[in-house]
């Protein structure tokens, strides 16, 4: 047996503390969270409207809302995302200016404060498209600012796939358009599924973009173009704007983050899935 | 200069290359390359690193449509048609003109669909006739009694030499009428270079081959034909191409000479 050196040892704790500190304040979170929200939830809780500014009663309106915005920041931004991702990949040359003008523009502008992107939405969905303060508004403003975390992961992804796997399609005179169909994108999923991954939870935490595209009534959505209240805007007014909110806003929380674990893992399962179909026969 | 012997007149020609040059950006990888491959026999390409073999030989398919940068002038003769010319098929070119790389590169498919694949694309779909195809395929590459039993098993879970073997299946389904290959062995371990080497030289009779390899034992073996590509001043050119055993015997070109008695390379 080779003895360790003091040096050695103390290296080895300090990698194994890192990892363990995140993963414990990650838990941390998570379980104070969990730990202060469970006793609130119950069907009431979610099939009820907010009542006294949502001191009590439910989330059911907000619940639709953000279902709502959701849907439509990533049934925007998913098919653009990947439709850019796959332009800049595989029919632009790495080397030309244009595929670098974008990718420099989108690192810009996935670092670009999430108000900003409040504000941008604000002075072009809500004033100058005249869809008012609307789940619409909030939703595009989203995909807004998805959009580039989105392509960014996706482009990761289809770079991963081999091009021994193009050379060799294109070498049986398999044409693009079904390479790209059946063998790139489904060996792309892997990063398809961290891009949604990524884009969702950014998504679903939002406060600041959608205070001034969605607003935030908290009744019942009646179409797109109503405003609407999200989940993060709810748990933001209780905890900070409503006394005697914080019960609620724990609750809130504990939908949020099963919603978010929820969507994550059946992302990974329907990805996987896919993948499946494609590869095995 | 290239150095012509007479006697490679004698078999048809397959692919005819006519000063062709190829460039990446600004640099030139080979230059006025006029090469005769004769139909039905295995010519090998050899060379030192740089000297251009690899990129040569991806012009013959015109898999140099698939680097943007690439810059590719003079022609290419397939039965007596330049291949580069707009009108030419290129779906059509490569399914005529197959290709077996370095690295074995089977799909992540399993081993069925690895070969269904390309011939779907072809539309070859009736289910009898590829099922035919398939196991004559793998027949002829030697894989049938390997993998008959696990067809829908991945073909990623293959060894190197099989994988190599089930890439070869993959573009013999097709019926090519050349084949190229790009070191085919150079990833391999002994005995599955000497399965392979072996495959080759049963093709060579039904098949033009085209083979780049660094192991001049392995020209000297399986080729009919061997080219010798030399980097001058960092282009590749065509030094000498003879019948392998004049190539090999009776070298011309001093560079050659240098070459085959292990003097130079």
């Amino acid at each position: 047996m080779v003895k360790q050196k003091w040096g050695d040892r103390l290296g080895t704790g300090f990698i194994w503390a890192i990892p363990l500190t995140i993963t414990a304040i990650f838990l941390w979170i998570i379980g104070d969270v969990f730990w202060h929200g469970l006793g609130q939830i119950n069907w009431q809780f979610l099939f009820t409207a907010p009542i006294d500014a949502g001191r009590s009663g439910g989330i059911a309106p907000i619940l639709v809302s953000t279902a709502w915005i959701l849907l439509i920041c990533m049934g925007v931004s998913l098919p653009l995302g990947i439709g850019t991702a796959v332009l800049l990949v595989e029919f632009s040359d790495i080397k030309t200016g244009f595929g670098q003008l974008i990718r420099r523009s989108l690192d810009t502008l996935a670092g670009v404060p999430s108000i900003v992107f409040g504000l941008f939405g604000n002075a072009l969905f809500v004033k100058v498209f005249g869809l008012g303060f609307s789940i619409l508004s909030g939703g595009l403003t989203l995909a807004c600012m998805v959009l580039p975390l989105l392509i960014r992961s996706t482009e990761e992804g289809l770079r991963a796939v081999p091009q021994s796997y193009r050379l060799g399609a294109a070498s049986l005179g398999i044409s693009q358009t079904k390479t790209l169909w059946h063998l790139i994108l489904p060996a792309a999923m892997p990063g398809f599924v961290a891009g949604f991954v990524l884009g969702i939870g950014r998504a679903i935490a939002e406060t600041a973009a959608l205070i001034f595209t969605s607003g935030y009534v908290d009744r019942m959505p009646s179409s797109w173009l109503d405003s609407g209240r999200s989940l993060s805007i709810h748990i933001y007014d209780l905890a900070m704007n409503i006394s005697n909110g914080n019960a609620n806003a724990y609750g809130t929380a504990t939908v949020l983050i099963t919603l978010l674990l929820m969507i994550n893992a059946l992302t990974s399962w329907i990805g996987a899935t896919w993948t499946n179909h494609h590869f095995k026969f | 200069m290239t150095t012509f012997h007479p006697k490679n007149t004698i078999h048809p020609t397959a692919i005819r290359t006519e000063n062709l040059s190829l460039s990446y950006d600004q640099k030139i990888a080979f230059q006025d390359i006029s090469l005769p491959i004769p139909a039905q026999k295995i010519t090998a390409i050899v060379g030192p690193s740089g000297s251009g073999k690899s990129s040569f030989l991806t012009c013959l398919n015109r898999l140099t449509d698939l680097t943007q940068q690439c810059r590719v002038s003079g022609k290419v003769y397939l039965a007596g048609k330049n291949i580069f010319d707009p009108k030419i098929d290129v779906i059509a070119l490569r399914r005529r003109v197959g290709m077996l790389f370095q690295q074995p590169n089977p799909f992540p498919f399993s081993i069925y669909k690895n070969l269904v694949f390309p011939l779907k694309e072809h539309g070859i779909t009736d289910r009898s006739h590829v099922e035919y195809l398939i196991e004559e395929s793998l027949t002829a590459v030697g894989l049938w009694d390997e993998v008959k039993d696990r067809l829908k098993s991945s073909a990623l879970r293959l060894s190197g030499g099989q994988q190599q073997r089930l890439c070869l299946a993959r573009t013999l389904v097709l019926k090519p009428e050349v084949i190229l290959m790009d070191e085919p062995c150079s990833a391999l371990d002994p005995i599955s270079t000497g399965v392979i080497e072996d495959l080759i030289k049963d093709l060579g009779d039904r098949h033009t081959i085209v083979i780049v390899t660094h192991n001049l034992a392995q020209a000297k073996r399986i080729s009919h034909q061997t080219a010798l590509f030399w980097s001058q001043k960092n282009v590749g050119h065509l030094i000498e191409v003879a019948p392998t055993q004049d190539f090999f015997q009776h070298p011309v070109n001093p560079l050659t000479q240098a070459y085959v008695t292990g003097l130079k390379g």
